[in-house]
């Protein structure tokens, strides 16, 4: 009797457990030992070279140290666009255009990304349409280039990510109860001081479940940096990319990889540690 | 007297919906004020203009003196609890009742024995470190009302904080709530929807019904002598009658029902209409059962016992009288006196007319029966 009722409970756990670990073991785990592996392969058998060579080439780890950082600058820029507008929608506005702005905001990304950055080129470019606007008010005497610059780039990326930290933090705010912010109002506290005390906190599982995609998404994309950086705003995604399909070095890319998710474990790691908050309250 | 908070003529329009109507009253300091009325009479309306949180329409309201016209609700020397208390979930209870302090720029010292006096006085002194979702709802309150007791405000504004409450819980913070409130000597200004509430803990009541109050007076008056039909349904349990109001040959006035019954009455009114339709009122427990014969002066019914409504000391019959549909409500002391009264008997009850209020009849319902 007993066995039986044993056997039957993981049964239904097994049935329900392969696909997941199916899914896991065959598209995640397997190709990422084979990676692994590879990084630390030569032409010679095993070696350390393809690690040592990023940290000799300048160009590998500056790359690198740019990476992270822009990358670190959009989730913060993204986050403090994301907390007003979040704000609005939830609290702001009636429960009728709440619904027509959140359409809004998803509208965007029923177009592919790479659809959407070539409008971004369409518009920015020297024969683009706001450099013809802006010559024909007078504002320019003759057209610039907006594109393959930092600043177009970063604003490409924080244009792509945003819906990625708005919707989980009108997630949390609309659990936010309205009176907690007028009894800190009632107490004394002015506008930055509610912010501050009340609604950032309130928030922090929200925003950090948003910083950690909006970050991940933006240090692994390759789309953006690529048609609005142009030569100079080189992304580490970039070297993986011709490592491996340029140079046919798999055994480098593969180095490289693995040194873009270290670093990206370690910075997430990092933020939440400072923000002293759970990991698994954030991915819930 | 110190008057803490005075409102004048205050009015509050939302559209064409007049939400405050006109009201006028002073608070004196330390006293329990409430506002008592059925919802959505306009009491939170009015209680949130004088926190601050809505401008009036017309009309001005002084703190301590002071005019608060244009003054925010962060800058006004008055604390309101809210509903649902509204405390900080993601602070400690020290945090909460130190989060008004630290606005003002306190620091350091001085916060830290305020909040920990503070704790001591709601009788909550080592819960400082506590979080919020860790307390019962009883220490919730009074963690709420720490945290705007801290700031010493002029005036205390309760927005039905017990509605939450559970029936026994409420009844017990009922009575803490007025014990507390002596105690600290800070003037309460209460809105509630229940009449026991109000009763039991206030120096003054104002009965609130469609944005203006029928009636401001200390519990006890308001009870025995409601100014209008409203008060007389509204506090407390009454028995109501349709009538006629005439006068016999001698020139003593008696009431007709429209069952045809008669009674005396002792305080009879000026008649408004022409009809002559009048409202009397006898409370239950003005009512005798059985009677002595020889007091000469009661009106009599015969009455049928329908039901006997067992409830401790609040016991009552439920009885409908000879000739009508009518039920009516007697007390039913709990003194073995009347054991022996069972459903379906038939017995005498009477009541002095004295006893009686009576108003001119008013037009269709004046409020929903909760």
């Amino acid at each position: 009797m007993r066995n039986s009722k044993i056997s039957k409970i993981r049964w239904s756990f097994i049935i329900f457990f392969i696909p997941v670990f199916l899914w896991l073991f065959l598209l995640i785990v397997l190709p990422h030992l084979e990676l692994l592996r590879m990084s630390f392969l030569g032409k010679s058998g095993f070696t350390f070279k393809n690690y040592s060579a990023f940290f000799t080439e300048p160009i590998y780890w500056l790359t690198f140290v740019r990476t992270a950082l822009y990358s670190i600058l959009v989730t913060f820029i993204v986050l403090i666009i994301a907390l007003p507008i979040s704000f609005f929608i939830t609290k702001v506005v009636n429960l009728r255009i709440q619904g027509v702005l959140s359409v809004l905001l998803l509208v965007p990304f029923w177009v592919s990304e790479l659809i959407r950055v070539y409008g971004w080129m369409i518009l920015l470019r020297e024969s683009g349409v706001l450099n013809h606007f802006l010559v024909g008010i007078g504002l320019f005497k003759q057209p610039t280039e907006m594109l393959y610059n930092d600043i177009t780039m970063i604003m490409g990326l924080v244009y792509t990510s945003m819906l990625f930290m708005i919707i989980p933090i009108i997630g949390v705010m609309e659990s936010l109860d309205d009176a907690l912010i007028e009894a800190a109002y009632d107490l004394g506290a002015k506008k930055m001081a509610i912010w501050r005390e009340i609604i950032i906190p309130y928030s922090m599982p929200g925003i950090m479940s948003g910083s950690i995609i909006v970050f991940m998404l933006v240090l692994g994309s390759y789309l953006t940096p690529k048609l609005m950086g142009g030569k100079n705003s080189l992304w580490f995604t970039e070297q993986i990319y011709n490592q491996i399909i340029t140079y046919f070095n798999w055994n480098q890319g593969a180095a490289f990889g693995f040194l873009l998710l270290a670093l990206s474990s370690v910075i997430i790691w990092v933020a939440l540690k400072l923000t002293k908050q759970d990991f698994r309250k954030v991915v819930k | 007297m110190k008057i803490a908070l005075s409102v004048k003529d205050i009015s509050k329009k939302f559209g064409n919906f007049t939400a405050v109507d006109n009201i006028s009253f002073d608070v004196e300091d330390g006293k329990f004020f409430s506002i008592l009325g059925p919802s959505g009479c306009g009491k939170t309306t009015l209680l949130r203009m004088i926190a601050g949180f809505l401008q009036p329409t017309t009309g001005t309201v002084e703190i301590g003196g002071k005019n608060m016209l244009g003054i925010e609700a962060n800058k006004r020397p008055v604390n309101l609890i809210f509903q649902n208390l509204a405390l900080f979930p993601m602070m400690n209870v020290y945090n909460n009742i130190a989060f008004g302090l630290r606005r003002r720029g306190e620091k350091g010292k001085s916060v830290e024995e305020k909040v920990n006096s503070m704790l001591g006085r709601v009788g909550l002194p080592d819960y400082g470190l506590k979080k919020i979702n860790q307390l019962s709802g009883g220490q919730k309150q009074r963690v709420a009302i720490a945290r705007s007791l801290v700031l010493e405000p002029s005036a205390l504004l309760l927005d039905e904080p017990l509605g939450a409450l559970d029936a026994k819980l409420r009844e017990h913070m009922k009575i803490e709530l007025k014990k507390l409130q002596v105690e600290v000597g800070t003037t309460f200004v209460y809105i509630t929807h229940d009449q026991s509430e109000a009763m039991v803990m206030s120096d003054y009541v104002a009965v609130m019904n469609a944005g203006h109050f029928e009636q401001l007076d200390t519990p006890q008056h308001l009870y025995a002598n409601p100014s209008s039909a409203f008060v007389a349904q509204f506090v407390g349990k009454n028995n109501k009658f349709i009538a006629k109001q005439r006068k016999d040959e001698k020139g003593n006035f008696f009431a007709e029902t429209v069952d045809g019954q008669r009674f005396k009455i002792g305080r009879p009114i000026d008649l408004k209409k022409d009809d002559n339709f009048i409202e009397l009122y006898v409370r239950p427990e003005a009512v005798i059962i059985n009677p002595k014969i020889g007091k000469e002066n009661l009106n009599i019914l015969n009455v049928t016992v329908k039901a006997i409504l067992f409830d401790g000391a609040n016991s009552k019959l439920l009885v409908v009288p000879e000739k009508s549909e009518q039920e009516l409500i007697v007390s039913l002391p709990q003194n073995k006196q009347f054991d022996y009264i069972k459903a379906r008997d038939k017995i005498k009850i009477g009541w002095d007319p004295e006893a009686v209020v009576c108003f001119n009849k008013t037009d269709g319902k004046i409020y929903e029966e909760l």
